[in-house]
């Protein structure tokens, strides 16, 4: 009886998925002048930067921050298939393996690959992987809380299960974020694989706290941090990067003297950034040049403070407040991307129930 | 009928079948045994033992403070009643991050209650338990209320007469006419208590988890889709015997009682007893309910000049590719869509579940459309991405994918907003129409549009609201440069420093102060027949 409203209201539903798809075409159909890149939240580039890739090479790049840096990779493998963009960029060693077994990369040697870094070339032999950028996970430490207290701020991992640094130490969960996990794997190394859950479990007797994600950690419970004082934070060491200082010092209302915080530079774990051309990729001609472009000394002396990291290339340039107040590990603890794979679910979860619970 | 099940099937249906098939799928050969595998797993039990008790706390704690509440809005007349009644509406359409960061702001670090006492209770159990009663209070109230209010004083005071107490009054007649509705309401709170996502993500810490976050690290984190699969059946099943129960209930509400104007059986408070009840449900609705909003807007006014306000029109930021106030109008567009389609879908299959010759299996479809409540946005958003990825249908890219999702959720409400009313209208003035000679169209517009069109009218606010608020699983699909409200709030709140929180909070003021006024103008519009919410 009511055949017709349902007949006219059906068309205009058609005619709104219609028209939907009709916008859908036109955006995604790829003309080969478009390159579109793939990535996570924490994608950052000066304007004039990549203008100027745009203009010498007359592609228009359109970007995609898909989710934080594991859901990204995640979401990229799914979709392979039918990628979304043609070049992935923010798979670090923590996923690579990931990334790699599932087929999301194919090879392609970068113009520039020479002049990075050969500890860097984590997929030397295929090259389905170009190194971009790397970062070290570092404790860091509130310089006024141990002036105040007359107490020398731990160096080691070691250290860290001391009993004068008993209740000091904020870290995040090893299963939700990314420097969690780093400075789990770094114990890892320093430790051993049947050593490293002896020495979470003094951890855990001397006090350490776990929140669940960084923003947290650094800017609530951490001391140190202009944001961290203010909401009376009041643990002075915090597992942060080694970059954090110079933010401190840049980002400061009134410029200090020196950086309020430090990094205790004997328990770093390194963390390498990496980009791809996307298998199915609709513009894999664009996609090269953007990778050779990601490794280019404009970029990589465009990205240290854009996005606080080191860059890759040999010979480029970082800030001043970098060298003076942030510079990366000499002797950071390292894992192969195998191993990672092999054991990281396993030791998250041995983790969880061993500090967690 | 057939576009809703067209809808249906094609955006909900195959999404999370086809997810679920990459997880539990290995060479075309479906692998049940982990199902099994998956469930015994120590950790799992533990999640769904956490997911099982948190819920039915909540509920009981839920029912506990808002029944006087539902009794208040039944029996009791006072000025200010339909202000009050869209006050404790609001958290329920509120987006989960806007209420988590709220209760944060309340009961975290540094929070109201940790600067005058030094209590903190983020990360522990009691402040999720609270966020539930603060979203689920409403459910109650409308839900018990509305039948309450309807339900013929003269009965009780009949009992009274012959001799019974006040207690064995309201036990023997008010309680079992009212059992189904409370039933419904328990298990409405229940069911999404017991799918609870923002609420545990945001107050709970890392050491609790409820099945539907850990479907989220399974998938989302850890990447393990064969253990999220197996996750998202045993959250559907769940659901579905919840749905499936509620269903029994509702029928039998449906069925039983002779209702009265309510609008007669509301009289001012006489007497301490129901003074008393009147001041303590206020004073309640105030410190759970008002009070972390009021938090909220305190803290969005913390920079002089309305500084926050001014700061969302600005796209230096970095946060975002446009101006944060940008987002108010992606949003309006969004919700605008989202309601288009909700109402679209949800009033066909209301139209088709109203017939009266309508089969066990048509009916059973009633219980199916609420499904999508009680299904992970995660599962929903990553099945979109797989499923709908192929022309014609390949909306990945597009801006229509996010109405979708987002009218997935509003669909069941303007299903239950308009069943009862579009049951209610006589048949046979239809017939009558139709023997005087009305076309099938006219018949519609003038016997079944006017008497459903406040009806369709409430059910479209509702669809609005939550639209306007969905954050589950917008945030996996909204375009980076086109957020919604809910999602740049999410974004703003992960970003460091004083202007990006300040003006988190002055945008969840903004989308609070939206809603508040799609639901005051419902109040106004409110048909007592309609709805459970």
């Amino acid at each position: 009886m009511q055949n017709k409203t349902f007949v006219a209201v059906a068309v205009g539903l058609g005619l709104i998925t219609l028209s939907a798809c009709g916008s859908t075409d036109a955006k995604s159909s790829a003309d080969s002048k478009s390159v579109t890149l793939v990535s996570h939240d924490s994608w950052a580039v000066s304007k004039n930067v990549l203008q100027d890739f745009e203009k010498k090479t007359g592609y228009k790049v359109h970007v995609l921050k898909d989710g934080d840096a594991g859901q990204a990779v995640n979401k990229a493998i799914l979709t392979k298939d039918n990628p979304q963009g043609d070049v992935f960029f923010g798979v670090d060693n923590t996923l690579l393996s990931r990334a790699l077994d599932n087929g999301l990369f194919q090879p392609y040697t970068a113009k520039g690959l020479d002049k990075t870094g050969a500890a860097f070339q984590l997929d030397k032999d295929r090259h389905r992987v170009t190194p971009v950028d790397y970062g070290d996970i570092c404790v860091n430490y509130d310089k006024k809380y141990f002036a105040d207290h007359r107490l020398t701020p731990p160096q080691t991992f070691a250290d860290l299960a001391k009993p004068q640094y008993k209740n000091l130490l904020v870290t995040e969960n090893a299963a939700t974020s990314s420097p969690g996990l780093g400075f789990l794997l770094g114990s890892a190394a320093q430790f051993g694989d049947d050593n490293w859950q002896g020495y979470w479990k003094k951890l855990k007797a001397n006090g350490v706290k776990v929140v669940d994600g960084w923003e947290q950690a650094y800017y609530q419970e951490f001391s140190g941090s202009s944001e961290g004082r203010k909401a009376g934070g009041d643990r002075p060491l915090v597992v942060s990067y080694a970059s954090s200082p110079p933010a401190e010092v840049i980002y400061a209302k009134k410029r200090p003297g020196t950086a309020p915080t430090g990094v205790s530079y004997g328990t770093c774990f390194r963390q390498i950034e990496f980009a791809g051309l996307l298998g199915n990729a609709q513009n894999p001609k664009g996609a090269k040049a953007f990778i050779d472009f990601l490794v280019s000394r404009e970029f990589q002396e465009d990205m240290p403070l854009n996005m606080y990291v080191y860059p890759v290339v040999q010979g480029a340039k970082v800030p001043a407040e970098f060298t003076e107040y942030g510079k990366a590990a000499e002797h950071p603890e390292t894992m192969a991307p195998g191993k990672i794979a092999a054991n990281r679910d396993q030791w998250v979860k041995s983790w969880t129930s061993l500090v967690l619970k | 009928m057939a576009l809703p099940v067209a809808f249906f099937a094609l955006f909900f249906a195959w999404p999370v079948a086809a997810i679920v098939a990459r997880g539990l799928k290995a060479d075309g050969v479906w692998q049940w045994g982990r199902i099994a595998e998956v469930v015994t797993q120590p950790d799992i039990r533990h999640v769904l033992w956490f997911t099982t008790w948190q819920a039915l706390a909540s509920t009981a704690l839920t029912l506990l403070l808002a029944l006087p509440a539902a009794y208040v809005f039944a029996r009791l007349d006072f000025p200010g009643k339909q202000v009050l009644r869209a006050v404790v509406t609001v958290p329920f359409v509120l987006p989960t991050v806007v209420a988590g960061s709220a209760f944060l702001a309340l009961v975290g670090h540094g929070g109201l209650l940790d600067e005058l006492w030094g209590v903190r209770l983020d990360t522990t159990v009691w402040a999720i338990l609270l966020a539930h009663v603060f979203f689920n209070y409403a459910v109650v109230v409308r839900t018990v209320g509305g039948l309450w209010s309807q339900l013929d004083p003269r009965q009780e005071e009949a009992a009274r007469m012959l001799g019974a107490s006040p207690l064995a009054a309201w036990r023997k007649v008010t309680l079992p006419a009212l059992a189904p509705a409370v039933a419904a309401a328990a298990l409405m709170v229940f069911l999404f208590t017991f799918t609870s996502f923002g609420v545990v993500q945001i107050l709970g810490g890392p050491t609790f988890s409820t099945l539907e976050v850990e479907i989220y690290r399974q998938t989302s984190e850890v990447f393990d889709l064969s253990t999220a699969a197996v996750l998202t059946l045993v959250q559907f099943a769940a659901v579905g015997a919840i749905l499936a129960v509620h269903a029994w209930t509702v029928r039998r509400r449906e069925a039983a009682l002779r209702l009265v104007d309510p609008g007669a059986t509301a009289r001012r408070p006489r007497g301490a007893g129901q003074w008393a009840l009147l001041a303590g449900v206020l004073v309640t609705v105030a410190l759970l309910l008002v009070l972390p909003l009021a938090v909220l807007v305190r803290r969005s006014l913390d920079a002089p000049g309305f500084g926050y306000y001014r700061a969302l029109t600005n796209a230096d930021g970095g946060t975002f590719l446009v101006a944060p106030v940008h987002a108010v109008w992606t949003s309006l567009q969004y919700a605008v869509a989202a309601t288009t389609i909700a109402v679209v879908i949800g009033g066909l299959a209301a139209a088709a579940l109203a017939r009266r010759d309508a089969g066990r299996l048509v009916r059973g479809f009633d219980a199916l459309l609420m499904l999508p409540l009680g299904v992970s946005a995660v599962t929903v958003g990553f099945g979109f991405l797989i499923a709908l990825d192929k022309p014609p249908l390949d909306l990945r890219q597009s801006w229509i994918l996010v109405p979708l999702a987002q009218a997935l959720v509003g669909a069941p409400f303007v299903v239950r907003t308009m069943l009862p009313v579009l049951r209610a209208v006589d048949a046979r003035l239809r017939e009558a129409a139709a023997v005087l000679g009305a076309s099938p169209w006219r018949v519609w517009r003038e016997v079944d549009l006017p008497m459903v069109r406040r009806a369709l009218l409430v059910a479209a606010g509702f669809a609005f609201a939550v639209s306007l608020g969905e954050f589950g699983a917008t945030v996996f699909i909204a375009r980076p440069d086109n957020p919604t409200l809910p999602v740049a709030v999410a974004r703003l709140l992960s970003r460091p420093g004083d202007l990006n929180y300040g003006q988190a909070m002055a945008l969840s003021t903004i989308l609070m102060v939206v809603c508040a006024a799609a639901l005051l103008l419902l109040e106004r519009l409110r048909t007592d027949r309609t709805g459970e919410f």
